[in-house]
């Protein structure tokens, strides 16, 4: 029997991360992702877990990395500012290819912005954000049931791969309420000889190093995550598409913006106008095949975002210039209605592949 | 007798064994040597080896990992007490200690020790505080003396502009969290007996979980601070001790074995 729960997104996260085997969680308050330190204070210690509020983003950050360390499933969540904080900690768990997850609930900015939803830490979440060259796994949820399997997903890819992998949510996924199955799964833990436990009988010493003082040795260890990153984009791609293969114009959204974007879908189809959607569910690896399928037959892709365009070149890039791309969004926490995107995919429709700019 | 004698010599003069064999990369006259193999004794005395895991800092030290035969983890810049506060509470069995200069803990990171302080983190801390930012080619720190001169202060640190420098010890036995706070030099062997003693006392407090420990170890920096090596032992003695006391500040755990 399945239990189903009505839950916010960031509760669903926390449930996630405590059924994946997660038992260090460290974080700092700021909305609108405040559920997830609140539900883990009391859930830890039901599962002999540590949720601990540091002093910091930057030292919660830096306690998952010494929990990592220990090779431990390890969490940390905030929102915008403090993901910012959390940049230089980010770079170095990605070079000491450390394991772990961070989830953005995402915020509108720049600066302390506001606390309403967003999509603008895109750049952030996707190009690096920190220091050097690494990336971070990008999950976008777009519902509280895929917060919850997301979550589970985020753990296992991160072990398997030795990498940090963000959970890039927003207001709205976060704070909406829904109906969850908390359903069972078989965690997928793996070894990790290399963590830095106490020699307990081993005879060498484990190190997690981030310092390579030689550039022979830190040009191999970049090709080193260099080759990481290229076996992730070839194979952890993932995404939604829907009516894409009949569509005059394509819509691409993510997170809550994708559930709006699928209502405008609907009723443009009812209409008789043959709009399709493609919602990436990994941001980073960005998933390049629909694209490519799409951009056989459709005429023209929409980008809709909560941000001025940050997600719209990576679709350029996909899409490389072989059919129109137009850009739709809202900053400042506005979120558009149905109506507001229905009557954009429209007008886009009716200016005939013509790019909008 | 004397055989035996001579044995026990050797044995003293001889590298702890969770130090490895190899050569440090420190300059000539650095106490660093000095202080890691002061704590490689504790290590090896209490049989802590394979349960130990130390936190680098950023900093000369940095490479104190590739000297320590233990589990090593390199924190960045001032962040090895949130960085050991992960280690220690998702293994509460092993000992973690983090090895911090004076610009790692007192100046980046001093928002890290203080709370991990105040949480009483039963982590043991070794802060070597030797005026300046060693790596970097010797600016000043916030433990830079008044008047002393760095490559970031060659007037002088001007007490008006960059103000006072931090007593970290007596600024960190204030906090009910700290179970052992003590000050000690490396600069005569009478000192360096007594630095022994207060890191082995920081271990044991992290051991029975009293709390937070840490051990402030004035050293020197001859290259940067422009002196022979001897002349850089003196100036401990003439103008760091007046400065900052050698002193035990705080003892939770003696006072709780002593009752």
């Amino acid at each position: 029997m399945a239990e189903v729960k009505l839950m916010k997104g960031n509760e669903a996260i926390a449930e996630a991360a405590v059924r994946s085997g997660c038992r260090a969680y460290f974080g700092y308050p700021i909305t609108p992702q405040n559920e997830v330190i609140e539900y883990m204070a009391r859930r830890m210690p039901e599962v002999n877990g540590v949720c601990l509020q540091a002093e910091s983003e930057i030292a919660a950050i830096n306690m998952v990395f010494g929990a990592a360390a220990a090779g431990d499933r390890a969490m940390t969540s905030s929102s915008g500012p403090g993901i910012s904080l959390k940049q230089e900690g980010i770079s170095y768990l990605a070079a000491g290819e450390l394991p772990c997850v961070i989830v953005n609930i995402q915020r509108a900015g720049p600066g302390l912005g506001g606390i309403t939803p967003a999509q603008a830490d895109y750049f952030q979440a996707t190009k690096g954000g920190g220091h050097g060259d690494y990336h971070t796994v990008v999950l976008a949820p777009a519902s509280v049931q895929e917060a919850f399997e997301m979550t589970v997903r985020a753990f296992d890819l991160a072990d398997q791969y030795r990498i940090p992998v963000l959970i890039l949510g927003d207001g709205a996924v976060g704070q909406m309420m829904e109906k969850v199955e908390l359903r069972s799964f078989q965690r997928r833990m793996i070894p990790k000889p290399w963590a830095a436990t106490g020699r307990h009988g081993r005879q060498t010493n484990n190190i997690v190093k981030t310092l390579y003082l030689k550039p022979e040795e830190l040009e191999d260890h970049n090709n080193k995550l260099q080759a990481k990153y290229r076996e992730i984009t070839s194979k952890e791609a993932d995404w939604e598409a829907c009516y894409t293969e009949d569509a005059d114009l394509v819509l691409v959204a993510y997170g809550i913006m994708a559930r709006i974007a699928q209502s405008a879908m609907n009723i443009a189809r009812e209409q008789g106008h043959k709009v399709g959607m493609i919602r990436p569910k990994t941001l980073w690896p960005f998933p390049i095949t629909p694209f490519k399928n799409a951009t056989k037959n459709t005429k023209g892709f929409l980008v809709l975002e909560l941000s001025a365009g940050q997600m719209v070149e990576d679709v350029l890039l996909a899409v490389e210039h072989k059919k129109p791309v137009s850009f739709f969004g809202r900053t400042g926490g506005m979120i558009p209605t149905t109506k507001e995107v229905l009557d954009k995919s429209l007008s886009t429709m009716g200016q005939k592949g013509e790019r909008l700019k | 007798m004397i055989a035996a004698e001579s044995a026990r010599m050797l044995n003293t003069f001889s590298r702890p064994e969770c130090i490895k064999q190899v050569d440090y990369h420190y300059c000539p006259g650095c106490c660093h040597g000095i202080i890691h193999n002061l704590v490689g004794q504790v290590i090896d005395e209490l049989e802590i080896a394979e349960k130990t895991v130390g936190v680098a800092p950023v900093g000369c030290a940095v490479l104190a990992c590739d000297y320590f035969n233990l589990d090593f983890v390199q924190a960045a810049h001032g962040r090895a007490p949130a960085v050991a506060t992960g280690l220690k509470r998702t293994r509460p069995d092993n000992v973690i200690f983090t090895y911090q200069g004076d610009g790692d803990l007192a100046a980046i990171g001093c928002g890290e020790i203080v709370n991990a302080a105040a949480r009483g983190e039963r982590i043991t801390t070794v802060f070597v505080n030797n005026g300046i930012y060693g790596m970097t080619g010797g600016q000043m720190a916030p433990t830079t003396l008044s008047t002393q001169v760095t490559s970031t202060s060659p007037q002088g640190r001007d007490t008006l502009r960059a103000g006072m420098p931090i007593r970290v010890s007596e600024m960190l036995a204030t906090l009910d969290g700290a179970a052992y706070i003590a000050r000690v030099a490396v600069n005569s062997p009478k000192n360096i007996i007594k630095a022994r003693s207060a890191i082995r006392e920081a271990f044991l407090n992290q051991i029975e979980g009293s709390g937070f420990s840490l051990v402030e170890v004035l050293s020197t920096c001859p290259i940067n601070w422009g002196m022979e090596p001897l002349e850089a032992m003196k100036w401990v003695e003439q103008h760091m001790i007046p400065f900052y006391p050698l002193a035990i500040f705080k003892n939770n755990g003696r006072q709780s074995r002593d009752t």
